[in-house]
């Protein structure tokens, strides 16, 4: 399945829901996304990963590239991973202890508005 | 299938060095290695993996060179072992020499958007051997399949 993303604002976040397999194939989609996201000044930003069939370490590395994008604009990136066979790839390359994986796009929203 | 017919034969193949062909290769070998329902469906999962980051790394090195020559990709079921290969044409490296990641908590990290490709291999894999040279780069890993 191609990777294909959605847009949705929620509440004051912007979410991207990736839908496919983010590889080498899907990752300039996604990158390109971010990059416009932070280019609006975006606060917070949710990537939603709920529907991602397969990550690889490429697809890790659009994840951390986009954390250290919006870093640089003092914008927050939350990730939503549900899905234990993706969230292992991540426990893997180390990579939950850089990001908090949420179950829910609802935690994501919720836990940065409660800090 | 039962345990007294395990699958044993290859499967091989050659991909045009693009990443469209990521989710084929993937799908071809994951298909291949599920075969011998002797392996988990964790272990097809890393099979997918292990394969997409060989692959993905065949092509990046004959991008960085421009050599458009199919990646030849191999899947051996031999009985106990499950054997895959990469082989690219790219410019080669010394898998010795592949650098650390600076610790996973430090600013530093987060400028490295690639590089674990080769120690995710070596995580999943029950072993991965890189014989690389000036004509290109194979990769070998191997899963070892035993009875429950």
């Amino acid at each position: 399945m191609q990777l294909d993303v959605q847009r949705y604002a929620r509440d004051t976040c912007v979410v991207l829901a990736v839908l496919g397999e983010l590889d080498l194939a899907g990752a300039p989609r996604l990158r390109q996304s971010v990059v416009s996201e932070t280019a609006t000044g975006i606060r917070h930003l949710v990537l939603d990963l709920t529907a991602v069939d397969f990550i690889d370490s490429t697809g890790l590395g659009v994840v951390v590239g986009a954390l250290r994008r919006l870093r640089a604009h003092d914008a927050e990136l939350s990730v939503v991973c549900p899905e234990q066979r993706i969230r292992r790839v991540f426990e893997m390359c180390d990579l939950d202890r850089v990001f908090t994986l949420h179950a829910t796009v609802d935690d994501a929203v919720s836990a940065r508005e409660s800090v | 299938m039962s345990s007294n017919a395990r699958p044993v034969g290859s499967v091989e193949f050659a991909v045009p060095p693009m990443p469209e062909y990521l989710q084929f290769v993937r799908a071809i070998v994951g298909a291949t290695a599920a075969l011998d329902d002797r392996l988990q469906p964790g272990r097809v999962a890393d099979v997918r993996l292990v394969v997409s980051e060989a692959a993905t790394n065949a092509i990046r090195a004959q991008a960085a060179i421009q050599v458009t020559t199919p990646i030849l990709v191999r899947c051996d079921l031999t009985g106990d072992r499950i054997v895959v290969e990469v082989a690219d044409h790219g410019p080669g490296f010394d898998p010795s020499a592949v650098p650390a990641l600076p610790e996973v908590e430090t600013p530093e990290r987060l400028r490295h958007e690639s590089g674990l490709g080769v120690s995710l291999m070596r995580q999943l894999a029950d072993s991965a051997e890189l014989e690389s040279g000036s004509d290109g780069t194979v990769v070998k890993l191997t899963f070892v399949v035993a009875d429950a």
